[in-house]
């Protein structure tokens, strides 16, 4: 074997590298060096991130069990900034009294699963997309345990690490299923191996179903909305985002590269899907009294529109997709800040508590109004851009019934999105949460989400850029 | 020339500081930083203008400086930009813009003390700054279009800018209403000229070397050309900016907004928009679509007519310069209708962007003296005002000043342009010249009565006694006037010209003789009529009293479309809309919501919080995907 392959997987080893520094830090630092600690793991991670944002040729190493194309690049800076912004948004809530002696887990835990999601984007064979999916889900269940004293933490890490089990045995079966009838997991191979059978059919949906579960599409969702109001905030926004994007970009490179085959098939099976998770996480949406579950099921009708793109199957799918993930996890990751800020300094999750904030506490309601009004997709805001283009690349392919019913969806998730907006700005609350003094770092990530929530949609450079890579 | 980029975006900044601080702020503070921001601009300007035009020619022509990004990609070859154009007009508007503006901004700050929404209103007039600017250096239709909707937005908040007074949000709902009405067409004309020439960009559409337009001018469409249709669209957009007549409605009521608003917005700035958006396609219009020219003129020409007339009989002072206004881009409008190309030819659009300039520096001259009288009597009526001379010398003297350039007087700046337009549409078509000397005479009138009305005539008994504007008003006003003293002899031609070549003014002297006569008699008659109170004006006013009164009366325009749109178009059009969007729309929309609502109570069940039944769920969808997976597989 050649081990020089090994310095061919650039991202890997610097994010191993910035894990193993954090490590020996956090053993050797006494208890004056712990109070830097996350200051460097973000500096850490920042040059990790900027080092590791120029696109480089496409190569296969080892022979093609790892695959890197240039569009990886896009993806895997776009979550490793997100993680930034989720540690940024975690940092004062690390610091409490119980949590202190712990951070440095959390940090190896969440930077874990991304290491995870690298592989799982870089694979191209089975066998490591399996390892990496593994790695991203299971540190995962840990993090959602992370206050492991706090019943809900545990019952929502219980409940989902039995159901990424289950996800995941059904997925290996599948894959099972697929070297019995072809002999290979190497993806370039099995792009020419799969040609349709009814049994490939069958081992191809019992594969994808452990994505739709990552996903959370319509019906693999159930376990979301208990998981996202248990566990801690800022590990569900990391869940809804960047476990979510890294799951959506994988999905579509292995259909397209794969099943290109079976097109007709899962272009079936992901309208349905699609149809179900705007239309039910929308229903469900409408109905949340708790901020965290109704925010669950926003992410699931969010999903749908990101599979619609997945859907399309085309370079300029690819590009919508990509950009839908940039645009999603700015505003989904300011809503998250809001929420998170505000249930650290008042312990308060529910939609009525929110009511009056706006008198209290001007700044975080504009903030928040704003991420939503991207999420709702207003012009012209990002959001409202990235579903445009996803509508785009959809409507090339000749899905307009299907655009029909998600345009409809999006009028039912504005009603939502208002509801809240209308709490904040409008209605009286006789004790209302009192004005919170945000820490620093949270105010950054804020101001950084915000930074594009208003000028993703107008820079098209940004879009333009990704379509360059994605071709 | 990369600093021109903040001659546009620090307005922005300014207005997004003071807006967003906007009570935070103390009034002087917010007055001063945006004053301070249009001083750095208008320095910016002066040199740019400076540089632009001391650079070399080539092939004769200063050559255009285009800065811009791609924006919004659409096709191969149809796409929007973002940037900045700078070719002699633009640089000129930026020269325009940024003078009357801070001349304003200065004013303002004396005119507008202690009012309530200080700040509010200096950001506003930060915001209309840079869309008026953006507007300008535009390098593309699309992008011209964004700014002018912007302009048109920021026009409105400044008219309501008193927006407890009934009459100033009547006022400013009217301005947007009308304007936006036009500018529909102005969209329509932009789409169906991008839609055929595939292209948004002013340099690629007024090359002249392109076929672009001329396979567009060989699509028909209803007997006309699809490109005569696209430029006669446009150009109702830019008549409705430009208050052209039937369009013109909204201007006089805009009067209601604060003085110095007049002076920039309404005066100087934007109302010229429609004059410069012409100038800026002109090539388009001379080589394609000759007919829409002619169409300009006769437009221009017969508002002119029209606004000159009333302006005669009304008696509220910002109505005259309203209406006078309106007249006087008529006459812009006119000359760049009858201009040729090339050399002598192209005298008219020489004229008519020279006249542009002059006129903002003049009309603003009178909107701010206005003001200044009217801070001093707090009345807008002439019947309130009478031998303010004595107490107010410096408004009095630049008043005049204006009131003789505006009339045509030598050498004053307004001479020089007037003769210049006179001259070529007397080249165009000798009894349109006839006309235009004779609205030139009818406005040396109108504003001689208006100024021996306030100045001279019987004195009104005051409260108070009427005194001098503070400095910061009077300071803005001598400089303008200094400016029209003076400006007639900046040999424009060297700058701006239809083709870009170097052109020699050349006063013609029959012209400038019969335009002076016929300006003096005006001032004559006035002077006979309203120096002393005399029967003389009331006896005419008896002897043809249809007449007076339709003047006095706008001629029923306004009465007009208060009936069309009050009754013709609400109750037969409106009415059965309304009732089909509360029955028919409304109902469907409720009955969705409801839908929705009761679909949400029924699917509860489905999230019980048991994880075995979720696994369950889980096992039925793969199980079931995978059966209608094979069953499309199989057939």
């Amino acid at each position: 074997m050649d081990y020089t392959n090994f310095f061919l997987m650039k991202e890997e080893l610097s994010l191993i590298g910035v894990m193993l520094i954090l490590l020996v830090y956090d053993i050797f630092s006494g208890e004056k060096g712990k109070r830097h600690f996350q200051t460097l793991a973000l500096g850490l991670l920042g040059l990790h991130t900027a080092v590791n944002c120029l696109p480089r040729e496409a190569f296969d190493a080892f022979g093609g069990m790892y695959s890197y194309k240039p569009v990886m690049t896009a993806v895997k800076t776009i979550l490793s900034a997100a993680t930034i912004i989720v540690l940024m948004q975690v940092n004062n809530w690390l610091k409490d009294e119980e949590r202190r002696n712990k951070q440095g887990e959390y940090i190896y835990l969440t930077l874990s699963t991304l290491l995870g999601m690298y592989f799982m984007i870089s694979s191209g064979n089975f066998l490591l997309f399996v390892i990496g999916l593994e790695m991203a889900s299971i540190p995962m269940a840990a993090l959602v345990a992370f206050d492991k004293y706090r019943q809900t933490s545990a019952e929502a890490a219980a409940k989902y690490i039995f159901s990424a089990a289950f996800a995941s045995a059904i997925s290996l079966f599948g894959i099972s299923l697929i070297y019995g009838s072809t002999g290979t997991l190497y993806f370039d191979d099995l792009a020419g191996s799969i040609t349709g059978s009814p049994l490939q059919v069958m081992a191809f949906v019992f594969f994808a179903a452990g994505l739709f579960f990552k996903i959370s599409l319509v019906p693999f969702h159930l376990w979301t909305a208990d998981v996202y109001e248990g566990a801690p905030t800022t590990v569900t926004a990391y869940l809804s985002v960047v476990s979510k994007g890294a799951a959506v970009f994988v999905l579509f490179s292995l259909l397209t590269k794969v099943f290109g085959a079976l097109m007709e098939e899962w272009q079936f099976i992901l309208y349905a899907l699609v149809l179900l998770s705007i239309t039910v996480g929308n229903l469900f949406a409408l109905r949340q009294k708790n901020m965290k579950r109704f925010l669950a099921f926003s992410s699931i009708s969010q999903a749908g529109y990101i599979v619609l793109a997945v859907l399309a199957g085309t370079p300029q799918g690819l590009t919508a997709l990509i950009y839908y993930v940039l645009v999603y996890a700015c505003s989904n990751l300011a809503v998250f800040g809001v929420v998170s800020i505000i249930e650290q300094r008042s312990g308060k999750t529910d939609i009525a508590d929110y009511n009056g904030l706006y008198k209290t506490n001007p700044r975080l309601s504009v903030a928040m109004m704003l991420a939503l009004f991207s999420l709702g997709g207003i012009p012209f805001f990002a959001g409202f851009f990235s579903k445009f283009f996803v509508f785009m690349a959809a409507a090339e392919q000749g899905f307009y019934v299907l655009i029909f019913i998600a345009l409809l969806n999006t009028v039912i998730s504005l009603y939502y999105y208002l509801i809240v907006v209308k709490a904040m700005f409008v209605k009286d609350n006789e004790r209302p949460i009192e004005t919170i003094r945000s820490d620093r770092p949270a105010q950054i990530a804020l101001a950084l989400c915000m930074f594009g929530v208003l000028c993703l949609g107008i820079l098209s450079v940004v879009y333009e850029g990704i379509g360059q890579l994605a071709l | 020339m990369q600093y021109t980029l903040v001659i546009l975006l620090l307005p922005l900044l300014s207005f997004l500081l003071i807006g967003l601080l906007d009570s935070k702020l103390k009034p002087s503070l917010a007055g001063n930083l945006g004053t301070l921001s249009l001083a750095i601009i208008a320095a910016l300007s002066y040199y740019c203008a400076f540089d632009y035009f001391t650079a070399d020619r080539v092939n004769g022509v200063f050559q255009p400086v285009i800065m811009q990004m791609e924006w919004l990609r659409f096709s191969d070859s149809l796409h929007i930009d973002l940037g900045l154009l700078l070719d002699p007009i633009s640089v000129m508007m930026l020269v325009v813009i940024t003078t009357v503006s801070l001349m304003v901004h200065i004013y303002s700050l004396g005119y507008m003390k202690g009012e309530t929404g200080f700040q509010r209103y200096y950001a506003f007039l930060s915001l209309f700054t840079f869309s008026m600017l953006g507007l300008v250096v535009a390098t593309n239709i699309f992008q011209m279009y964004i700014f002018w909707e912007l302009v048109g937005v920021s026009s409105y908040l400044l008219i309501g800018f008193y927006y407890t007074k009934p009459e100033a949000v009547a006022a400013s709902k009217k301005a947007f209403i009308v304007t936006r009405f036009a500018d529909l067409f102005f969209l329509i004309g932009i789409l169906i000229l991008s839609f055929y020439t595939q292209t948004f960009d002013f340099a690629t559409l007024t090359a002249g070397n392109s076929n672009i337009l001329s396979e567009t001018a060989g699509a028909t469409f209803l007997g006309a050309s699809v490109l005569t249709w696209a430029l006669a669209l446009i150009f109702i957009g830019g008549a409705g900016k430009s208050a052209m007549f039937p369009l013109h409605v909204w201007l006089p009521d805009a009067m209601e907004g604060p003085t110095p608003v007049s002076a920039l917005i309404h005066a100087a700035t934007m109302v010229v928009a429609g004059v410069y958006l012409v100038a800026r396609l002109f090539p388009v219009y001379f080589f394609y679509s000759p007919e829409v020219l002619a169409g300009i003129a006769v437009v221009g020409a017969f508002t002119s007519l029209y606004a000159a007339v009333v302006a005669c009989v009304q008696t509220d002072i910002k109505r005259v310069l309203a209406f006078s206004t309106i007249s006087q881009i008529g006459f812009m409008m006119v000359s760049l209708g009858a201009s040729g190309f090339e050399g002598h030819e192209g005298l008219g659009y020489m004229a008519s962007m020279f006249h542009l300039f002059t006129h903002a520096m003049f009309k603003a001259l009178l909107f701010l003296g206005a003001g200044a009288i009217i801070h001093a009597v707090h009345s807008n009526e002439m019947s309130h005002m009478g031998g303010l001379r004595k107490y107010m010398p410096i408004t009095h003297a630049t008043f005049l000043i204006a009131c003789l350039a505006i009339a045509g007087i030598f050498p004053l700046s307004g001479f020089f342009s007037k003769d210049e337009i006179l001259a070529a549409v007397f080249h165009f078509c000798p009894i349109l010249g006839v006309v235009m000397s004779f609205i030139a005479g009818l406005t040396a009138f109108y504003m001689f009565r208006l100024y021996y009305n306030i100045f001279w005539g019987e004195e009104h008994k005051h409260e108070h006694q009427p005194h001098e504007a503070p400095k910061l008003m009077t300071f803005p006003l001598i400089f303008l006037a200094a400016v029209t003293v003076v400006a007639g002899f900046i040999p424009f031609g060297h700058f701006v010209t239809a083709d870009g070549m170097l052109y020699d003014i050349h006063i013609d002297m029959t012209v400038a003789l019969s335009s002076t006569v016929v300006a003096l008699i005006g001032i004559a008659l006035a002077t006979l009529m309203y120096r002393k109170p005399t029967q003389i004006p009331a006896t005419l006013a008896k002897s043809s009293p249809g007449l007076y009164k339709a003047a006095m009366k706008r001629f029923y325009i306004d009465e007009f479309y208060l009936f069309v749109t009050k009754r013709v178009i609400f109750n037969c059009i409106s009415r059965p809309l309304a009732w089909f969007d509360r029955h028919v729309i409304d109902a469907t929309m409720d009955g969705l919501a409801t839908i929705t609502q009761q679909a949400s109570v029924k699917i509860r069940g489905l999230q019980s919080g048991q994880l075995q039944r979720y696994v369950l769920v889980f096992l039925i969808g793969v199980l079931l995907a995978a059966a209608i997976a094979i069953i499309v597989y199989l057939a």
